[in-house]
């Protein structure tokens, strides 16, 4: 079972979100999401100021097996990505919800994050998609 | 044990005789065209270049060796014929500038191999001139866009892709200037209609589709499918990778089809593998005849002749230097006049009795199929998910591990939304003992991993390198040997 921490907003699109006490978000793949792309081997994230809607494709991550897009959970300004994964993609093998975060948003509508799932209903969404 | 590079084998002098380079050589190109030092080549004996060429040619996993049953990809014995034929002296010595009126014998085989695949495939007309698949389906995106813009339709901008297609349909779309927008793949493996009947528009240039898809199923509602883009004014591509399951038996150009690319070198049995060379013939329906790739061949009375801009002003243009891979047209020409119009549908009929075959065994055998209520294609997708979860073994240890078994593992992890799968293409060219072999090979995998889980996850044990660190390969590129860096 892949591990889904209780604090987190989930996508249906396997991203994370942590809402931060200064009204930023932190975004990030999940532990199922790492698990069944393997290991990555390259991150590409989004440019530092760039505007996107909820559900654009703002970055890939590419495994062994595949490339996924990234699909914005939420819609706003990127304020920040983890460049250390630009040397250490495998970062997000080893800890999806903490060092191996992807990007930091600013969301233009924090009622947007209402219309993730919360832990329980995620954990649900990964039974019945198995 | 492996094998030593041939610069390895290098010594400082060493000369093969009959290969060196004359000291004395007349080269009267300008002097600023000159190379101010010598290439690095390898100084070795020719004994040695025979040794080594040949200890690796022995190391080789090829269709000439074993069942090699690679899905999506028609990795087909090539008949001994095509090859000889294709190398008789008239062809072998022609020159691509010669006259048309000394290679009328050639350039009759590549018209009637137009005429002969316009045929197979039920369009208007074919080219012969793209390199390989990939420019194939480029130059078939290509036309589609020329097509839309002869027609001042200059809004289309999204070529649609199912999500299970090959990783080079959206490429091609992308790389013709489209944005891709995915259209998901319903539960029993056909496209899902309504959402495509919801992605459709004025905005769609066109769609790009497999048919057998790569899930291993014909979809049943291509007509349905044809209508919904056409109404709302978009082409269909076919992408040719799995036309070996319908040969002779349903022409994409009957489904609906505007443009087709063929993979010469999977369905038509040319040499395939290793990079090339190629051929990803196109064919084309009314619409988009006037915008083929050139040159084509065309007959005027008993006459060949080579058409050009003139004769298409509208074409794409040219795609290589001359036309396409003239020795691979040539092998599929001989396939196909050998096949005749009754071997053609035996192809068809061979290969998808072959994977259902395979496909039913390894059911019987307690292996999941991701669609088992469906018939196979020309090939199947076994999930290897509750093996995963019981015995802690992969999809890709199963196939390291046939390869100790003496098979060429299949496609793996391809369809990406078939979990811990494998992609099964046996061909019609396999015996039924090699297809019951590769099913007790199966077996016999599961079998150990019950026993031993780690010793699959260490295979495989039998080849000149073990398990390759994949990881490391994709994230330390290290592709280009230099003498300073070794010891």
């Amino acid at each position: 079972m892949s591990n889904v921490p209780g604090d987190l907003k989930y996508s249906s699109d396997h991203e994370w979100v942590r809402l931060q006490d200064d009204g930023s978000a932190v975004v990030g793949i999940t532990d199922h999401a790492q698990g069944a792309l393997g290991d990555l081997v390259f991150v590409e994230a989004p440019e530092v100021g760039s505007v996107v809607a909820s559900g654009d494709a703002f970055g890939v991550v590419e495994s062994v097996k595949a490339a996924s897009d990234l699909l914005s959970p939420v819609g706003g300004e990127v304020l920040e990505v983890n460049s250390a994964l630009d040397d250490t993609p495998e970062m997000v093998n080893t800890d999806p919800y903490g060092d191996g975060w992807l990007v930091r948003m600013q969301p233009s509508d924090a009622s947007e994050l209402d219309s993730l799932m919360d832990a329980a209903a995620y954990e649900q969404f990964l039974e019945d998609v198995d | 044990m492996s094998e030593k590079l041939i610069f390895e084998h290098s010594r400082s002098g060493r000369r093969a005789s009959a290969q060196a380079p004359l000291a004395e050589t007349a080269v009267d190109l300008p002097a600023k065209f000159l190379r101010g030092s010598p290439p690095l080549l390898p100084e070795v004996s020719e004994l040695q270049t025979v040794r080594h060429y040949t200890r690796l040619s022995q190391k080789n996993f090829s269709i000439d060796t074993h069942f090699y049953p690679l899905g999506s990809c028609t990795m087909k014995y090539n008949p001994r014929a095509c090859n000889q034929l294709a190398m008789l002296p008239g062809f072998l010595s022609r020159h691509p500038l010669g006259p048309e009126s000394h290679g009328q014998g050639f350039l009759s085989c590549m018209f009637e191999l137009q005429e002969m695949l316009r045929g197979v495939t039920g369009m208007r007309a074919v080219s012969l001139t793209p390199m390989a698949g990939a420019q194939g389906e480029f130059a078939g995106v290509a036309m589609i866009r020329a097509y839309h813009q002869a027609r001042d339709d200059n809004d289309r901008n999204e070529i649609l892709v199912p999500d299970a297609a090959h990783g080079t349909n959206p490429a091609t779309a992308t790389m013709c200037g489209y944005s891709v927008r995915e259209i998901p793949t319903g539960k029993d493996g056909d496209v899902d209609l309504e959402a495509l009947k919801a992605a459709v528009g004025p905005h769609t240039a066109g769609i790009m589709l497999t048919n057998p898809s790569t899930v291993g199923v014909f979809d049943r509602k291509i007509r349905e499918m044809s209508r919904i883009v056409h109404d709302a004014g978009g082409l269909l591509y076919y992408d040719g990778a799995n036309l070996n399951a319908i040969l002779g038996k349903v022409a994409p150009g009957d489904m609906g089809f505007d443009v087709i690319h063929m993979n010469l070198h999977k369905t038509f049995s040319t040499p395939h593998g290793g990079g090339g060379p190629g051929s990803g013939a196109v064919g084309v329906g009314d619409r988009l005849k006037e915008f083929l790739p050139l040159p084509v061949v065309g007959k005027e009375g008993d006459r060949y002749r080579w058409l050009d801009e003139k004769d298409l002003p509208q074409s794409i243009g040219r795609l290589s230097a001359f036309m396409g891979n003239a020795g691979v047209l040539l092998r599929a020409y001989v396939y196909i006049r050998l096949l005749g119009r009754e071997g053609m549908e035996r192809v068809s009929e061979n290969a998808t009795l072959g994977a259902n075959y395979l496909m039913k065994r390894l059911q019987d055998a307690g292996f999941t199929l991701a669609y088992p209520e469906r018939r196979a294609s020309h090939e199947l997708i076994v999930t290897l998910q509750k093996e995963k979860n019981e015995l802690g073994v992969t999809a890709m240890d199963f196939a390291k591990c046939l390869l100790d078994h003496g098979f060429h593992a299949p496609t793996t992890y391809f369809p990406l939304l078939v979990p811990e799968c494998l992609l099964i293409e046996p061909t019609e060219s396999e015996a039924k003992e090699d297809l019951d072999g590769f099913v007790e090979a199966m077996i016999a995998i599961r079998e150990q991993a019950k026993a031993d889980p780690e010793k699959v996850k260490g295979a495989p044990y039998t080849l000149p390198v073990r398990r390759l660190d994949d990881v490391r390969a994709a994230r330390q590129l290290d592709l280009r040997w230099q003498p300073d860096t070794q010891d």
